[in-house]
């Protein structure tokens, strides 16, 4: 029993590690040039990472525009018409959720930016929502699962079609557990780099559009954190800071507001 | 009359096309097509290499992308493959009985107050984005890894052919402590949802016949949870090998063989990382790429089916509702 309780204060050694260190070595780095400027090359001082923000932002939006909806739509089958299909169609959604990241890269790579020979904030977007669209599926799926079949009955029991059923009963039932998986999706991808690496490349301005490669605050954190100067690593961390607090803060918040109930793990 | 008209517009909803089913139905193909999409990429991706090294490929020891001869590359994924593997028992050797613990603690021991924030601290340490763990990995534990662990390990155990060697913090050990740090959440996590759903009675029946808290937990709960147990360990192992951006940071990038754990080494996804965008036109090299990917995706990929059969069996049994 002490062994048990000591595994779980093991484990928080390292969440409170990474917190502090976050905090301590980003704080220095944050000032008004950093959520302003774009960023100076590997090594330089001044700047900031206001183009690794913008990039981030523009493909989680786009990944967020492909995943949900089809995320959601996935979901709402699996509950809707159970059966074979559904069962097979869950598991290679769950297996899915296991596929390493990196390989997702390396698909959309061929599929999109070979196809269209360029890198861009688009395939990196489409290369999240391919991580994306499981995660969501499944946790709509539960969300869904939970309501009780009863109030299913009595909505179609008083003649209410199927589809204003699933819409005006079951989904507004589920929610706030299907809202909470969406937004823990959105924060498991803003965190993502390896998907990145081989679609959005990474890019030291602005982007004129989202044809354009795209730096993101993840690509930013690895090729600045690998490289050998101080002043790189200072700006590497004040990046990790915002996105920790971003994911983190989307995170506590959902969790919270949830009562903290705890979520299906994927 | 008034049923016969109702009768046949029944009939005619009922031979309506089903718009419903149609539109869910077609997005709910985007998982078989995501899937596909990854198998057709690279298998495609790597047909160079699996004619230019065949099954030579698994079993060669040689990474030589740019021979300074100037001959054709001459590539094997044994180092990869071994690094894989080496970083994954190392993590899994720290993170199965840590992860059981935190299931444990969560679903048996803990305070009422305290389980629900509990599982909440866990989730958020699995929230963590990888390149975060990356970045504190390099910058904090590899140094502290390099000027505390390694050299106690190699003063007191340096005679074992794994703790010997140069020590600079950048290596497998390294790699597999910040692997069992990540996969712990996710492992706990579905263990614990596989222990909470062993039946009370089990317990009862054990602490009815006089057994402690410890002695339930030993021989009526983690025996009756041990498949889905079983299931959680496949299911983090799967997770560790594909882990990318920490275990590249971390591990030093060396294609090479060595049994010790503190020398530089690389697994499939920090090769991949490393030289998927710096392959210049170079088809044998970039195909070869492609099939370590492949080789990722396949190991993965029966992994996770795996670990999913077993909680869905599971759950056709009743133990486990189906949502883990």
């Amino acid at each position: 029993m002490v062994l048990a309780t000591l595994a779980f204060l093991i484990a928080l050694v390292p969440l409170l590690s990474i917190l502090y260190q976050t905090i301590a070595n980003g704080y220095s780095a944050l000032n008004i040039d950093f959520f302003t400027q774009i960023t100076p090359p590997i090594g330089g001082a001044g700047g900031g990472i206001i183009n690794a923000i913008e990039g981030s932002l523009v493909m989680v939006g786009i990944a967020s525009l492909i995943g949900i909806p089809i995320g959601l739509f996935t979901g709402a089958y699996l509950y809707e018409y159970p059966g074979r299909l559904a069962n097979n169609l869950r598991l290679v959604g769950e297996v899915l959720t296991g596929v390493p990241s990196i390989v997702t890269g390396i698909v959309v790579y061929v599929v999109i930016v070979a196809t269209l020979h360029h890198f861009s904030a688009l395939s990196g977007g489409i290369a999240l929502s391919f991580m994306m669209i499981p995660i969501v599926a499944i946790s709509t799926h539960e969300s869904l699962k939970l309501v009780p079949s009863s109030i299913k009955e009595g909505g179609l029991a008083l003649g209410v079609s199927r589809p204003k059923t699933l819409i005006y009963i079951l989904v507004s039932t589920a929610k706030s557990g299907i809202v909470t998986g969406i937004a823990i999706s959105v924060a498991r991808i803003m965190g993502e780099t390896a998907p990145l690496l081989f679609t959005a490349l990474g890019n030291q301005f602005m982007m004129n559009s989202i044809y354009d490669p795209a730096e993101s605050m993840t690509v930013l954190i690895y090729d600045y954190g690998t490289s050998p100067y101080p002043t790189a690593h200072a700006f590497a961390w004040g990046a990790a800071l915002i996105l920790l607090l971003l994911v983190l803060g989307l995170n506590m918040v959902v969790r919270v507001a949830s009562r903290l109930k705890p979520t299906t793990p994927i | 009359m008034q049923t016969q008209v109702e009768n046949t517009r029944a009939r005619q909803r009922a031979r309506r096309p089903d718009f419903l089913h149609t539109i869910l139905i077609v997005t709910a193909f985007a998982i078989p097509v995501i899937a596909t999409l990854c198998l057709y990429a690279l298998i495609n991706g790597s047909l160079d290499s699996l004619q230019a090294f065949g099954f030579g490929f698994l079993t060669s020891s040689q990474w030589i992308p740019n021979p300074p001869n100037g001959g054709p590359p001459i590539l094997g994924a044994l180092p990869a493959m071994y690094g894989s593997v080496v970083t994954t028992a190392i993590a899994l050797l720290f993170a199965v009985p840590i992860s059981l613990g935190i299931a444990l603690f969560q679903s048996e021991l803990a305070p009422r107050k305290l389980r629900l924030p509990s599982i909440f601290l866990v989730e958020l340490l699995a929230a963590v984005p990888s390149v975060v763990y990356g970045l504190w990995g390099i910058l904090f534990l590899v140094p502290f890894m390099s000027n505390y662990v390694d050299p106690g390990l190699l003063g007191s155990l340096g005679f074992l052919p794994i703790f010997q060697g140069e020590t600079n913090g950048l290596g497998m050990l390294t790699a597999g402590v910040i692997l069992a740090i990540m996969i712990i959440p996710y492992g706990a996590a579905v263990m614990r949802e596989v222990v909470t759903a062993v039946p009370r009675a089990q317990r009862e029946a054990c602490i009815a016949l006089g057994g402690t808290k410890w002695e339930t937990m030993r021989m009526a709960v983690i025996p009756y949870a041990s498949t889905g147990i079983i299931a959680a360990v496949v299911l983090a192992m799967g997770r560790a090998i594909g882990e990318t951006m920490a275990v590249t940071m971390v591990i030093g990038n060396v294609a090479r063989i060595t049994p010790s754990l503190f020398v530089p080494a690389e697994t499939i996804p920090s090769v991949i990382a490393n030289e998927f965008t710096e392959v210049a036109g170079n088809g044998v090299y970039l195909a070869a790429l492609f099939e370590l990917a492949l080789i990722l995706f396949a190991i993965a990929f029966v992994m996770n089916l795996i670990g999913r059969l077993l909680i869905t069996r599971l759950a056709f049994h009743g133990k486990v509702s189906h949502n883990v």
